[in-house]
């Protein structure tokens, strides 16, 4: 019975041992895809796993609150007051663009034009058909139906209805003062689907629809994307090429955390609907070797990275945003005040 | 072969004269913490509800059962439409469903060749297995685009600028998912518990007082309405009730096919939520006061269940005691 016992509390030590090597992270769904495959990729080289829940930003950033992962993960960025409140670190990891998807018959993909005040009318419920002459005079070789648009958004809270809504703030102060940016908003009219898929599914399935999703979901699941019209007036097509130009012109240093917005970017090419996603570390971890590995696999996926997030639709971050969140890295310490990176 | 035989009949009478009383007062006591721990979590469920919930009380007072406002940006929170939506949805499953399920139950007991009796028992105790995710998928893929292009665009046409059914019925825009749909995929949820449990009542009424009435000259009908629903009443309202609980609680297939619209409308064909669907689109990403407040609505649901479930039992305690 001794001798079980002490097998038993042998095995338990040692599974301790393999799972305090292994990094926790939690919180967005967005950028899941990608770490998942940083994470398989960086334990081939090392043998260090990944642990990461994508249980939503919110999710996130409640546990790295609450000091029970490494890391926690957020699409929407934390603002100045809250990370220096709660002594987070915050950074960017990879971007990735939004698109409006929409399913209106007889107009093929990258074909219609829009403008973000005209999406933002489209949301409000102002303007109610697609032959409108605000969206009319903008597309003049198309023929417009004369049907009801039925918009449609995220009902579950997300980073991508934060990017959009954020956006359309950004250009409608109509929409700014009435509805605001936030991970879920109150919408005036519209139909909700839970989740990307949801939202997809719906356009896909309701006629003279539009809806938005990240590009990467929108290029895998073939939904018709529209364009929209950039701070320079022009009307890029949304690939990594625009999304990193909208990076290109930002100035990172604007908001404390990198936290600043990637929307409406000035940049002949830039896609108007951008943003990154975000990491949080404590900048005085308990654990401190627990948050170094988190650092050292961000450091591995920066240097080693790009290829593969290419792969997915992601866009990797400009060379000098990546030095600059390094240098940032300084800010975490272990209990001396020493940097752990 | 034979040593066993022997040890098993030396050993029986051993066995009855170990005292009874020991065994039976631990069979007793362990029955008795059994039952105790269903007490104990169904108290711990209502009073980490109530804890969760209750900041969201406080903050809104009674205003949160009738608000109809959702707004996370301003934090304030309403629970009225969820709730509307909620009653509604299960409403509209009972009234597309229950009928159905007595019509299946009737025939498969009364009418039904024995051929074809079978299959249909197996199909329903089957529909009854499947899990709700894919009631929602297929809602959400194959019925709803059918909903749309043959029910809710043509019917939209038909009573467009009518009085109250041209809002009722009125889509203003026809994309398939809503509270009627929600409903609907809710009735065909509920059917196979309704059905079967229904058809297990008609089976068990002897069928010496369906031969009597037949005697007597009764059509089908006659038997239907005069002999057998009476005998089954109080087991069909037993069974019509569980089939609400499970409408007015099922979450993933109604997030589906609702439309997940935090407004109210006075049309079956807009878009809506319920509660649990509310909760099941927001809580992931809930902080603070909404996470509250998405608890307490959690606690009207639970409110609102025990309220039906008393109901069912006052009603059936009135129809057993005629």
């Amino acid at each position: 019975m001794r001798k079980l016992l002490i097998l038993a509390a042998a095995a338990v030590g040692f599974s301790g041992a393999v799972q305090a090597a292994d990094i926790t992270g939690a919180g967005a769904t967005f950028p899941f895809p990608i770490y998942a495959k940083w994470a398989e990729a960086y334990k081939k080289e090392t043998n260090i796993g990944l642990n990461y829940q994508s249980i939503g930003s919110g999710g996130g950033i409640r546990q790295i609150k609450a000091k029970t992962v490494a890391f926690g993960a957020t699409d929407a960025p934390l603002k100045g007051e809250d990370l220096a409140k709660d002594g987070l670190v915050q950074f960017p990891t990879v971007m990735g663009g939004v698109v409006p998807a929409i399913n209106v018959p007889g107009i093929e993909a990258g074909k219609l034009k829009l403008t973000g005040p005209l999406i933002a009318e489209i949301y409000l419920g102002t303007i109610k058909k697609w032959n409108d002459p605000k969206i009319a005079a903008l597309n003049p070789g198309l023929t417009l139906p004369e049907a009801n648009i039925s918009p449609v958004y995220r009902s579950d809270g997300s980073g991508t209805t934060f990017v959009f809504t954020d956006y359309l703030s950004r250009v409608s102060p109509e929409w700014k003062s009435k509805i605001g940016t936030n991970t879920a908003v109150q919408w005036p009219v519209g139909i909700g689907g839970k989740g990307n898929e949801g939202v997809s599914a719906s356009v896909k399935q309701v006629a003279n629809s539009i809806g938005y999703v990240e590009y990467a979901y929108a290029k895998q699941n073939k939904l018709a994307h529209a364009l929209v019209q950039n701070a320079d007036g022009n009307f890029p097509a949304p690939d990594d090429k625009s999304f990193q130009a909208a990076a290109a012109n930002a100035n990172w240093n604007e908001a404390p955390g990198f936290g600043i917005s990637l929307n409406n970017q000035k940049g002949a090419q830039a896609w108007p609907i951008t943003s990154a996603t975000f990491l949080l570390v404590h900048a005085k971890p308990e654990k401190p070797e627990e948050t170094q590995a988190a650092l050292k696999f961000v450091d591995w996926a920066y240097k080693n990275g790009d290829q593969l997030a290419l792969g997915l639709d992601y866009v990797p971050l400009p060379a000098g945003v990546k030095d600059q969140v390094r240098n940032a890295w300084k800010g975490v310490t272990d209990p001396a005040g020493k940097p752990i990176f | 072969m034979a040593a066993v035989t022997d040890q098993m009949a030396s050993g029986m009478p051993a066995v009855r004269r170990t005292p009874k009383g020991t065994f039976d007062l631990v069979f007793r006591n362990a029955s008795f913490l059994a039952a105790l721990f269903v007490l104990v979590l169904l108290a711990g469920i209502i009073a980490a509800m109530v804890a969760g919930g209750w900041p969201a009380f406080r903050e809104f007072g009674f205003g949160f059962l009738t608000s109809s406002v959702w707004d996370t940006q301003n934090e304030q929170y309403g629970a009225f439409p969820a709730i509307v939506g909620t009653l509604s949805t299960a409403l509209i499953a009972l009234v597309v469903g229950v009928p159905l399920s007595l019509g299946i139950a009737v025939f498969l007991t009364q009418l039904a060749p024995p051929w074809f009796k079978r299959p249909v028992s197996t199909a329903i105790e089957l529909l009854a297995a499947v899990p709700s995710i894919i009631y929602g998928m297929w809602g959400l893929f194959v019925f709803v685009p059918l909903f749309a292009a043959y029910v809710q665009i043509p019917l939209s046409n038909i009573v467009e600028g009518m009085p109250i059914v041209g809002t009722i019925l009125y889509s203003r825009s026809p994309s398939g998912l809503g509270i009627l749909t929600a409903g609907i995929i809710l009735a065909f949820m509920i059917i196979p518990f309704i059905a079967s449990i229904t058809r297990d009542m008609l089976e068990q009424i002897p069928s010496v007082l369906r031969e009597s009435a037949y005697g007597i000259g009764a059509t089908t009908w006659e038997v239907v309405r005069y002999v057998l629903v009476p005998q089954a009443g109080v087991s069909i309202i037993g069974a019509v009730m569980l089939g609400l609980g499970r409408a007015l609680g099922e979450t993933m297939a109604v997030t589906f096919v609702v439309g997940n619209a935090n407004r109210l409308s006075a049309s079956v064909m807009d878009p809506g939520s319920t509660i649990a669907s509310r909760i099941a689109n927001e809580f992931n990403e809930a902080l603070g006061l909404q996470l509250h407040a998405l608890i307490a609505l959690g606690c009207i649901l639970f409110f609102v269940t025990f309220v039906v479930l008393v109901i069912a039992r006052i009603l059936v305690a009135r129809v057993k005691s005629f």
